[in-house]
């Protein structure tokens, strides 16, 4: 090979399209003859429906229908939507309706559907249908949910605990006979949603000559979408076909099966019309689904040098209202807790808890922040307790790189042991450590107080699950003309997996970059996939295309062989052309060996040569992988405002063998980003009735370029032996301690006041009056 | 609410006439009635900043911009900030710091740089991030947003009329 496009930092053939407004998202295709479709949301958290009244909307002009439960066909009557992660665990798990039967359980359950000639129209039209509601008792704080006879989320259940997980390792119990110290802290992440900045969109086309339903939708997930409409509706898979076309941005919620996503094609069969529904921000904010939102409790048991004993701890997990993704965010949650840490022994109770909000799903990190963020602080309390440096504590516990493979002695949401594959956490730490010059920060802190500044300076180090199966798919296709068609069944949402498929490509086939075009999301293009979430695609796509492209590399060489009268082995690939070892002229392109194995109408093709210059190859990993690192952010908090200002923000991060640096460093960004969110602004507040009251950009702030930080990045690099790449994934890392971190350093900088911060977000208010109870309490 | 009005707007320099809904916002004029889908509509409150657009040079919500607002004015989207090149210096530059992940965002950042760029020449970083604070990203972390910021800044401040805006740098 000589070039090797894996490890470039190549740029993104994604990006001229977007850079000149010809990206293609859902909303950007226009079909003639298209319905708009609006819908009737739940104003209430619980609720009976008594009685619904279109009368008035359907006499508005440009008004072609208005649909109710029971105008759907039958499958969607007959069945709620499916359950996409049943797990043998859950006590309970309810799942919706495409729209509401007779009961709605949380605010913004879709009702019914308007369907006109424009939304202006439809919205219009939704103000005149008229809902009878017999409003039920709403399970709406967690803690009260838990409760014996509390008010359930569902009216037919006698209680609210979905699930009751109890695991762990060691005899925790003789951890806690005579240790030096015990922390015993609570802790809470409170919720909130992804928001990526494209809301959610879906658009049906039903073609009744070849009896196909187009689905076009921005779902991370587009065969999950294709095989759960074919099954519900009880039609053949192959006349489903969904393409997720450019997605702004996903993030977890879009993994989801959403109601919408089956009442529209309803539509389109009920009308014969295209049918187009594209979510405002409003109607996202009360029915994508969320996360974080657990509250903790743990006692951390420590020997006096530091070294952790055991851990015993409880959480509760507010999961909404519905099983959208089954258990699999708590149990993240509480696998991830032992995080980089050698922990001895473990003991997690955690009750997974319905409540008549929108439903729990993996958002960025996926359970791993609030995990990491329970672990950290402990360790940061355990370390304030002994005296000893929170840097200094950490370093006593890491896993050592000698004791890889780690097997923690816990099973992951895949069913497979945890098992840490490779990476150096001391190291890491210690990169992170040094490029923050976090030896001269107590200088830096006093020099700041003299002049009335508050500095202080956090640590966390993380350990992520990625690449989980069960597999993904790349097909490999060197055309006639020479070009190289790529397809797979992974679906980005803007992390430039066409790209890194690309430079893989490149390289196992010995293609030149440009000819090679990536065409992700579309059903008909490969016949199985399973979709972008768990940092999945780098870890199983890449390795599916790496050996794809090496399988056709193989067919190629045959087809050269014949026109070149040479022996394969005697044969190099490179540029897309085959030539004779050390004769570099005298060879054939790609373009002329595709066409000789096409061959002539007619002609004889020679024997045992493959007419078709493609493979689709599926990887399935063994296990997950686990990238790994430490992160410090320096802030700087104005004890008068309560606000805090992120000075410096150090990553050390190892994700194994990096394809593309300028998109893996992209990714940290944006993930350090969305913990800035979550550690600082991101509250999604509910009041008493399970009213969401944070529904606008204006109550619910996202993280802007000021708020945010530069990130100054180191990267070690330990390919993982679980894949031929050694590539693990690297959306989430950038997340995962960053709330960790953040805290950590605010409360650093306000140890003058003493103040603990347990609960997450903490935003100027939230941090005022932490201050002010310090204060009096001092008094 | 079914009125209509009678705009005539020049739109990425091209005059365009047409008969409007009074209520229609210049988002859905521009993306539905003209099919140019490259502004994009993120909250339809004005926060986010997605479908930012140039009026006659000037960085506004075309979420809350009403088309007939626009009548008589000259409009730039993100179809026009090129002019006849493939990509200008702002585009470039944010493909060459790798400034858009999605790129859902990535036109309303467009616009509001240009508007932004063409009066600092030599902006700070700062400047840059209290610039585009009101442009949401939930992608990039906006740290390369703010890279390409500072890359095309002499070549937008040196265009003067950036993307073929006329009388732009009042």
């Amino acid at each position: 090979m000589s070039s090797s496009w894996i490890g470039k930092s190549v740029k993104r053939l994604e990006d001229p399209a977007l850079l000149t407004g010809r990206g293609q998202f859902v909303d950007d295709i226009h079909i003639p003859g298209t319905l708009h479709a609006a819908f009737v949301r739940s104003p209430h958290a619980h609720a009976r429906i008594a009685n619904i009244d279109k009368s008035g909307a359907l006499s508005f002009a440009g008004v072609h229908a208005v649909y109710t439960f029971e105008d759907l066909p039958d499958a969607l009557t007959a069945r709620p939507l499916p359950e996409l992660q049943p797990n043998s665990l859950m006590r309970a798990a309810v799942m919706p309706f495409a729209l509401a039967r007779d009961e709605v359980c949380h605010v913004g359950a879709p009702v019914a559907v308007v369907l006109a000639d424009d939304r202006y129209i439809a919205e219009d039209a939704l103000e005149h249908i008229v809902v009878d509601y017999e409003v039920l008792p709403a399970a709406v704080d967690v803690f009260d949910a838990a409760e014996p006879g509390a008010a359930t989320a569902h009216a037919h259940l006698d209680d609210n605990l979905a699930a009751d997980i109890r695991i762990g390792y060691g005899d925790a119990d003789a951890a806690f006979m005579n240790p030096h110290l015990i922390i015993d802290e609570r802790f809470v992440q409170h919720r909130g949603t992804a928001h990526p900045i494209e809301c959610r969109a879906v658009q049906a086309q039903f073609d009744e000559l070849t009896d196909t339903m187009r689905l076009w939708a921005n779902t991370q997930t587009p065969h999950l979408y294709k095989a759960a409409y074919a099954d519900l509706m009880d039609v053949p898979e192959q006349n489903v076909m969904v393409i997720a076309p450019d997605v702004g941005g996903g993030f977890g919620p879009k993994v989801m099966l959403y109601p919408e996503q089956l009442v529209v094609p309803a539509c389109a069969l009920l009308t014969g019309r295209p049918v187009k529904w594209t979510e405002d921000r409003r109607e996202h904010f009360i029915t994508a689904t969320m996360e974080r939102d657990q509250h903790w409790r743990g006692e951390l048991a420590v020997d006096a040098d530091g070294t952790i004993r055991g851990l015993r701890a409880e959480m509760l997990h507010d999961m909404g209202a519905h099983a959208m993704w089954g258990i699999v965010t708590p149990w993240i949650s509480c696998t991830t807790v032992p995080g980089p840490y050698v922990l001895p022994s473990y003991q997690m109770h955690c009750r997974v808890v319905m409540t008549n909000k929108v439903a729990v799903t993996p958002v960025r990190g996926a359970g791993r922040p609030q995990a990491a963020y329970f672990i950290e602080r402990l360790l940061d309390r355990a370390a304030d307790a002994l005296g000893l440096g929170r840097d200094e504590i950490r370093r006593r516990n890491y896993v050592q790189p000698e004791q890889m493979p780690y097997e923690v002695g816990l099973i992951f949401r895949d069913g497979r042991p945890v098992v840490y594959d490779t990476g150096d956490y001391p190291e890491l730490a210690r990169l992170a450590l040094e490029k923050s010059d976090w030896a001269g920060f107590r200088e830096r802190q006093r020099a700041a107080r003299a002049e009335g500044r508050y500095l202080g300076i956090g640590v966390a180090s993380y350990i992520e699950a990625t690449g989980l199966g069960p597999f993904e798919g790349t097909s490999v296709h060197v055309l006639p003309s020479g070009r190289v068609a790529v397809h797979t069944g992974a679906a980005p949402q803007g992390q430039g997996h066409q790209t890194m498929l690309a430079q893989v490509v490149a390289d196992a086939l010995g293609a030149r970059l440009e000819d090679i075009t990536v065409k992700t999301s579309d059903t008909v293009t490969i016949p199985r996939g399973v979709g972008t979430f768990a940092s999945r695609i780098t870890p199983n796509a890449s390795p599916a295309a790496h050996e794809a492209g090496l399988s056709v590399k193989t067919k190629i060489r045959k087809v050269a062989s014949h026109m070149l009268e040479a022996a394969e082995e005697d044969l190099e690939v490179e540029d897309g052309r085959v030539f004779i070892r050390g004769v570099r002229e005298h060879g054939k392109t790609f373009a002329e060996i595709a066409k000789f194995a096409n061959a002539l109408p007619g002609f004889a093709l020679p024997k045992g040569l493959d007419p078709v210059l493609q493979d689709t190859v599926y990887f399935a990993p063994e296990q997950a992988t686990y990238p790994c690192g430490t992160h410090v952010a320096e802030v700087e908090v104005d004890p008068a405002l309560g606000a805090v200002r992120i000075l410096r923000y150090v990553t050390a991060h190892d994700c194994g063998t990096i394809i593309n640096p300028v998109s893996v460093e992209a990714q940290v960004m944006g993930g350090v980003a969305h913990g800035v969110g979550n550690a600082l602004l991101e509250r999604m507040v509910y009041d008493d009735a399970g009213q969401p009251l944070t529904v606008n950009f204006g109550e619910y702030l996202l993280p802007s370029a000021p708020e945010v930080p530069c990130v100054e990045q180191t990267h070690m690099e330990s390919p993982t032996p679980l894949n031929p790449l050694g590539a693990k994934g690297a959306g989430e890392g950038g997340t995962i301690p960053a709330i960790a971190v953040i805290v950590s350093a605010i409360e650093d900088a306000l140890a003058p006041f003493d103040v603990q911060i347990n609960d997450v977000p903490v935003t100027p208010d939230r941090l005022l009056a932490l201050i002010d109870e310090s204060t009096e309490e001092s008094h | 609410m079914n009125q209509t009005w009678d705009v005539t707007v020049s739109v990425n320099g091209a005059p365009v006439q047409a008969t409007v809904p009074v209520r229609q916002s210049l988002a859905d004029f521009l993306r539905h009635t003209l099919e140019l889908t490259g502004t994009h509509v993120g909250c339809e409150h004005g926060v986010c900043g997605a479908c930012t657009v140039l009026l006659d040079g000037r960085s506004v919500r075309s979420c809350l911009t009403l088309a007939v607002q626009a009548n008589g004015h000259s409009i730039t989207t993100i179809e026009g900030l090129a002019g006849d090149a493939e990509l200008g210096p702002l585009q470039q530059a944010f493909m060459d710091q790798h400034a858009l992940q999605c790129g859902f965002c990535t036109p309303g950042m467009l616009a509001t740089l240009t508007e932004f760029l063409r009066e600092h020449p030599a902006p700070t970083e700062h400047e840059v991030r209290l610039a585009i604070s009101g442009n949401l990203c939930r992608c990039t972390g906006y740290e390369n947003i703010v890279r390409a910021a500072l890359q095309a800044a002499p070549a937008l401040y040196a265009s003067g009329t950036q993307g073929g805006v006329p009388g732009a740098s009042e």
